[in-house]
């Protein structure tokens, strides 16, 4: 609530003028069952044209994936009736009659079918095209040639039956297809979509609970309105939301504590002890999905030796770190895997994860010792990291008698391409977040010897990855994926140090606030509003 | 005096085109690569990334890409960012969140910083003199961010009399505290150029010789010493007016004002050429129009500036 009294002073003057047209503020107003949430702004609004997770947001509530999450990050039928297989390479996919779009069009196993093809044609250059590699014909929309036209807009492998049935045909086996479904990627379009598809991105429509109350505001917000056509399983609580765009998380905070939104995902780190001390239950922690590592150029020959990256894995004292720098409120990494992920073995990682000075610094004169300088690598996207970094030295330094340490602190923009092009000559920082809650999402694409960064190659590891990619059963998959985990434990090439935890926050205007540690975040249908 | 005004539009062309190919070379040697970054930790397909590349011309050398830009440019083409949208629609929605704010701060500085200035400088030596130039220097002294999280926590989330940030109430009312912060710097500078000048004046020989003819204070004060006073102080102004425009990152950050400064520092991050040379020579432009207004008043406020 806002109110204007007269300031004192001179200012006065200016003022006068102005005490009249006050209002109250945005999240203040009388309730009309709505409620507003901050964050940063979206990229696009269009699914399968983003990877910001603000963009998904929003996309989550206005759309409607064959299949969806639910709050333990199963995945659970939503536009599809059923997904079946018999070899985890053809999917049967049938789509529940009688769900619309917000403008009245039927949804059809055409309105996937056209989705994934747009999205998955590389001149239409959507960010999420990769998501749709593992689909047979991807190739042919994605000629190696970069210069060439594609033969085709159409993925061979993605065939529409009847107006029910959806069959998609996969390169290999993928017993986690129903899982990659889940994610954002995968939502269909309405055929309105195509005429004009940036202005489409300014006012999407789609098929789920919610839809655009006007078009998106940039920069400012994006007003959702329950759809009264849905037929699905996510009934809002609620009679709408809006998305408010923030550029700073602090600010967010602020408006938050002056009651100006009700909802905010991620309070900044520094704010999270006064929030917990003036909000409490109304701060809303959470464990997350989102893991550091630290990874080791193996093309660089000093670090091709396991026993080097064990010692310097286990000369780091990451409870210290965690209590240091994070307040004690991190997830020491005691294996690849969150524990919320299916497969996720506690003390998996075993000696790897533990501070034992002693065995690291036998390890680490078993292996030879280190010559040169030691660089370390990370982003200036967080304070935090190099204060982390400088711990991990000290121990470095003090453990195993490295001296000749140097910090490479690189621009957030140019992290990522340093790593991709192998510029690093030394450990570097590295994050993941998985993009649908399975085993194989961590490790597959960190690890297998064709996607990793760190010039790790394992025949072993990419063996029993393909093993569980096509079992039969979950429990199967699973066994093979902890096969490879400990595989990737034994040789060190990346080894995992903390998994983040989120403080959100809410006013006490709503209620039945739940933010999974999955790419669905907030569950905004639950949200209830005074 | 036409002639004058003609001649320095016309000097705007080179400037112009030397900004911005100025401009686009920075942007150009930045470090990093835009389209790795659009997609961050996540892969993006090669297919994706070459046709994004071919899109934005970046395949191309510097010379190439800018007379490109160029050509759009005289099309009324100002190119796109990288998430697709025009830089004259995004510009266009921003500019008027930045001239609102620039416009409110500069009316702090010019109305609370002139008449700051004047009670001072009237009274050198006094209570309020020390006052006006203690507070300012203590003003000057604090760093804009600290100034502006105190403000908000302050007089907007504690004492709830303003917005603590964002647009929806409206000019004035969503402007009042950002522009009061982000025309504070300034507001002290026009104070204490005000009061020395004023200061000074009232010693001349022009002020002896009006009161001697009997004029009242007040039309000493107002109409001789101010108008003569005030040459420094406009100059200032005209030239701060341009700054408020283009300068103002930390405040709408703080404020969650949606304008250029925030999409300018977020742009040269992504390496967003287009817009950080269509904001730039936004901003060269009207810096050039403000200081030529300035220019043309020296000669209302001091007859002997004449223009020809």
């Amino acid at each position: 609530m806002t109110s204007l009294r007269v300031v004192g002073g001179l200012t006065a003057v200016v003022l006068t003028a102005s005490l009249g047209l006050t209002a109250c503020g945005g999240g203040g107003k009388a309730s009309d069952g709505t409620f507003i949430a901050g964050h940063p702004e979206p990229d696009h609004l269009i699914p399968g044209n983003t990877t910001s997770s603000y963009s998904w947001d929003v996309t989550d509530e206005l759309f409607e994936n064959l299949v969806s999450l639910d709050k333990t990050g199963n995945a659970v039928n939503a536009a599809a009736s059923s997904v079946e297989t018999t070899d985890q390479k053809v999917w049967t996919i049938k789509v529940r009659p009688g769900q619309k779009f917000h403008n009245d069009e039927p949804v059809t196993a055409a309105s996937f079918a056209d989705a994934w093809n747009y999205a998955a044609y590389g001149p239409n250059a959507f960010e999420g095209n990769d998501y749709f590699s593992q689909i047979r014909g991807y190739a042919d929309l994605n000629p190696e040639d970069e210069k060439a036209k594609p033969a085709t807009d159409k993925l061979s492998g993605v065939e529409v039956v009847d107006d029910a049935t959806l069959k998609v045909t996969l390169d290999a086996p993928f017993s986690q297809f129903k899982l990659l479904l889940t994610h954002p990627a995968f939502a269909p379009l309405p055929k309105a979509a195509y005429t004009d598809i940036k202005a489409f991105d300014n006012k999407p429509i789609g098929n789920g609970p919610y839809m655009m109350d006007g078009a998106w505001e940039r920069n400012k917000q994006v007003k959702l309105k329950v759809f009264a056509g849905y037929t699905g399983t996510r009934k809002p609580k609620n009679k709408g939301f809006t998305w408010r765009s923030y550029a700073s998380q602090d600010t967010t905070y602020t408006d938050l504590r002056a009651g100006r939104i009700d909802l905010m995902q991620s309070i900044p780190a520094a704010k999270v002890p006064e929030a917990k001390r003036l909000m409490g239950d109304k701060a809303l922690g959470r464990a997350t999905g989102t893991f550091d590592y630290l990874g080791f150029p193996l093309f660089d020959k000093r670090f091709d030796n396991a026993d080097l990256r064990k010692a310097i894995s286990m000369a780091i004292d990451r409870n210290g770190v965690n209590k240091a720098v994070y307040g004690g409120e991190y997830t020491v990494a005691d294996s690849l895997l969150p524990p919320m992920i299916k497969g996720h073995r506690p003390g998996a990682c075993g000696e790897l994860c533990t501070y034992d000075p002693t065995k690291a610094k036998q390890l680490y004169d078993k292996a030879g010792g280190f010559k040169g300088t030691l660089e370390l690598y990370f982003s200036n996207a967080q304070p935090s990291y190099e204060q982390w970094m400088q711990i991990v030295a000290n121990s470095l330094k003090q453990n195993l008698g490295i001296t000749d340490i140097q910090f490479r602190k690189i621009p957030v923009s140019d992290y990522l391409s340093t790593l991709s092009d192998k510029k690093e000559k030394g450990p570097y920082r590295q994050n993941w977040e998985a993009d649908y809650p399975s085993a194989q999402n961590y490790l597959e694409p960190q690890w297998h010897s064709d996607k990793n960064r760190m010039g790790w190659t394992s025949k072993e590891f990419d063996g029993l990855i393909a093993k569980g990619n096509g079992a039969a059963t979950d429990d199967e998959a699973v066994k093979f994926y902890n096969q490879a985990e400990d595989v990737a434990l034994r040789e060190a090439p990346l080894v995992p140090l903390w998994i983040w935890k989120s403080y959100g926050g809410r006013s006490t205007k709503i209620d039945g606030v739940t933010i999974t540690p999955f790419a669905n975040g907030l569950l905004a249908h639950e949200v209830t509003v005074k | 005096m036409w002639r004058y005004i003609a001649r320095r539009l016309l000097q705007a062309i080179p400037v112009f085109l030397g900004t911005t190919f100025l401009i686009y070379t920075l942007v150009f040697y930045l470090p990093g690569d835009p389209i790795q970054a659009l997609a961050g930790e996540k892969p993006l397909s090669p297919s994706v990334v070459a046709a994004l590349r071919e899109h934005y011309n970046l395949n191309d050398p510097l010379l190439l890409q800018y007379v490109k830009y160029l050509g759009g440019l005289f099309q009324g083409d100002l190119g796109e960012t990288f998430d697709g949208q025009q830089v004259s629609d995004v510009l266009s929605g921003r500019w008027t969140v930045t001239a609102q704010l620039a416009l409110t701060a500069w009316l702090f500085e010019l109305v609370i910083g002139i008449g700051l200035g004047v009670w001072a400088g009237l009274r050198r030596g006094s209570l309020a003199d020390t006052l006006v130039l203690g507070g300012t220097t203590l003003v000057i002294a604090v760093p804009v961010f600290v100034l502006g999280y105190t403000a908000q926590i302050v007089l907007g989330l504690n004492l709830g009399l303003f917005p603590t940030a964002g647009t929806e109430d409206g000019w004035p009312v969503s402007y009042l505290l950002p522009g009061l912060v982000l025309g504070s710097l300034g507001l002290s500078y026009v104070a204490r150029l005000t009061r020395t000048s004023i200061a000074e004046n009232l010693r001349a020989d022009y002020v002896r010789t009006a009161y001697a003819k009997g004029l009242t204070k007040v039309r000493v004060v107002g109409k001789h010493t101010l108008r003569n006073s005030l040459i420094p102080v406009i100059t200032y102004l005209g030239v701060d007016f341009g700054a408020l425009m283009g300068g103002a990152v930390v405040t709408e950050g703080i404020f969650n004002l949606p304008g250029i400064g925030q999409q300018v520092f977020q742009s040269i991050q992504l390496k967003e050429g287009p817009v950080v040379v269509g904001a730039s020579t936004l901003l060269v432009l009207v810096f050039l129009v403000v200081n030529l207004a300035v220019d043309l008043l020296y000669g209302v406020l001091d007859p002997r500036i004449r223009r020809d």
